[in-house]
């Protein structure tokens, strides 16, 4: 391993920066609308839901698209990015941020949900009897219960970031430390036939996708166990 | 009634697509490279027109379409943005090695949506721009040139940090019309079309002709539509639409 290239090293830590910063910002932003979408009885929130679940089964390219034009100086992005003197979110490590919270919000979002629904009213109610204020409430009951949850969304969450391809391939640019992840790194070598390289890198995406899978089933297994 | 001609219309054409055209009429599928897509679009219909053969396009960078010859891709014909693919492909024994012929010959130009910005090389002597975007120089030849021209003008290392890669000369495009690079090297052939924005035609000197070739490949060699679709790129109706898109062809260099 000692002969690979230092870029490939570059752009594996890229990727887990990347993984790990996503995870944390959609679990601070994924946990209040799981929960409200687990809780309200709005007519429109499976509206709201459908939105967050789009991802799953647009093409990575219609975000791409989309995200591209947002980023960029006639959107939202260039504006944003006027505060500090550029014109554009893209090419640039915050726009990946960016894309990639908007492209794993489901894989966050639904577990969680899924776990406040199982949780149910009755705990809360309990508390709520013993006079602990809703937020009491939540912090020492309802996230404790969806734990498994909470585990389940930041796995998939932060291994769906190390996959992502087709977004970051279209407003990432290919800039070695900024934008250029591991799987944009692969598809570079494969398109030069530097069959080497881009072996090691699939290979290890393979051992570490399937590292996660195994990990998520025994996380749900050591939940599903009585008293855990 | 409407609905009930629209609905025979319909079922008509779909008879007549399903029959399809003339009993001598074939077809051929074509590895592009991106940056000769719409002047490849313009030949295949000129192409069907003249012969009733179809041309099915598939366009990519020239390194991405190599790879996907390499592992037995169902293309007959490659029409590639270097001379230097073809003959691989006639070495690794892919390719028909007298087919091969160079169709274009590509110009590189600095583009810019913004009527002022680009105004020579003293657009990227100035280097007051935040993004430059060009094609990935290892697998898209233009992106090869923009290299070269850059470092023939000295601004190579200076202009290096604020340089975007497209993993093709389309997607290079892309990045400038959406106005996320101020400005960038694409293909004359891509914004022969447009009248807006700023550009300059870079001058041959500054980097090696961007010579493209094509090569027939093993796959198609018994395909009579793939001979004739290499033999009308050679027409002068083919080259005259070279022509137009912003290529110099073989023969004129």
């Amino acid at each position: 391993m000692g002969a690979l290239a230092p870029e490939i090293w570059v752009a594996v830590r890229l990727t887990i920066e990347l993984a790990a910063l996503t995870t944390l910002l959609l679990l601070v932003l994924g946990t209040p609308l799981a929960w409200w979408l687990a809780r309200s009885g709005a007519w429109w929130k499976e509206l709201v839901a459908a939105v967050v679940a789009l991802p799953l089964v647009l093409p990575p390219t219609v975000l791409g698209f989309y995200l591209l034009v947002a980023l960029g100086p006639s959107g939202p992005g260039g504006l944003i990015a006027g505060f500090w003197g550029e014109r554009t979110l893209a090419f640039t490590f915050e726009g990946l941020v960016i894309g990639s919270v908007l492209y794993s919000m489901p894989f966050v979002v639904q577990p969680i949900r899924n776990a406040f629904e199982a949780v149910g009213e009755r705990p809360l109610e309990v508390a709520a009897t013993l006079r602990a204020s809703p937020a009491r409430a939540f912090w020492t009951v309802a996230v404790p219960l969806a734990r498994p949850g909470f585990l389940t969304a930041a796995v998939l969450g932060f291994a769906h970031t190390v996959g992502e391809f087709g977004v970051v391939l279209m407003i990432g640019g290919n800039i070695p430390g900024e934008t250029k992840v591991l799987s944009v790194a692969i598809y570079d070598y494969v398109e030069l036939m530097q069959w080497r390289e881009a072996n090691i890198l699939a290979g290890g995406m393979v051992v570490f996708a399937l590292t996660v899978i195994l990990a998520m089933t025994m996380i749900e297994r050591r939940m599903a166990r009585p008293g855990a | 009634m409407r609905l009930r001609t629209s609905l025979a219309a319909a079922f008509g054409l779909l008879a007549a697509i399903l029959a399809g055209g003339p009993a001598s009429a074939g077809q051929t599928k074509i590895a592009v490279a991106a940056n000769f897509t719409d002047a490849a679009n313009e030949i295949a219909t000129a192409f069907k027109a003249k012969t009733g053969h179809e041309a099915v396009l598939s366009f990519g960078s020239s390194g991405q379409l190599y790879t996907q010859i390499t592992q037995a891709a169902p293309f007959e014909i490659f029409l590639s943005a270097d001379a230097a693919r073809p003959k691989k492909a006639v070495e690794e024994g892919f390719a028909v090695a007298e087919s091969r012929f160079t169709y274009a010959i590509g110009k590189l130009v600095l583009w810019s949506k913004d009527g002022a910005l680009v105004t020579g090389e003293a657009t990227l002597k100035d280097g007051k721009f935040a993004k430059l975007a060009i094609a990935d120089p290892k697998a898209a030849p233009y992106g090869a040139a923009a290299i070269e021209t850059m470092q023939a003008l000295g601004v190579h290392d200076q202009i290096q940090p604020k340089l975007v890669q497209g993993s093709s000369i389309t997607q290079t495009y892309q990045f400038i019309d959406t106005g996320n690079a101020e400005l960038g090297f694409v293909a004359l052939a891509q914004v022969v079309g447009q009248d807006a924005g700023s550009r300059w035609l870079v001058p041959q000197e500054l980097y090696a002709p961007i010579k493209q070739d094509a090569v027939l490949l093993k796959t198609g060699a018994e395909n009579e539509a793939a001979g004739a679709f290499l033999a009308f790129l050679k027409s002068p109706e083919a080259l005259a639409i070279i022509e137009r898109y912003g290529y110099a062809h073989g023969d004129q260099s």
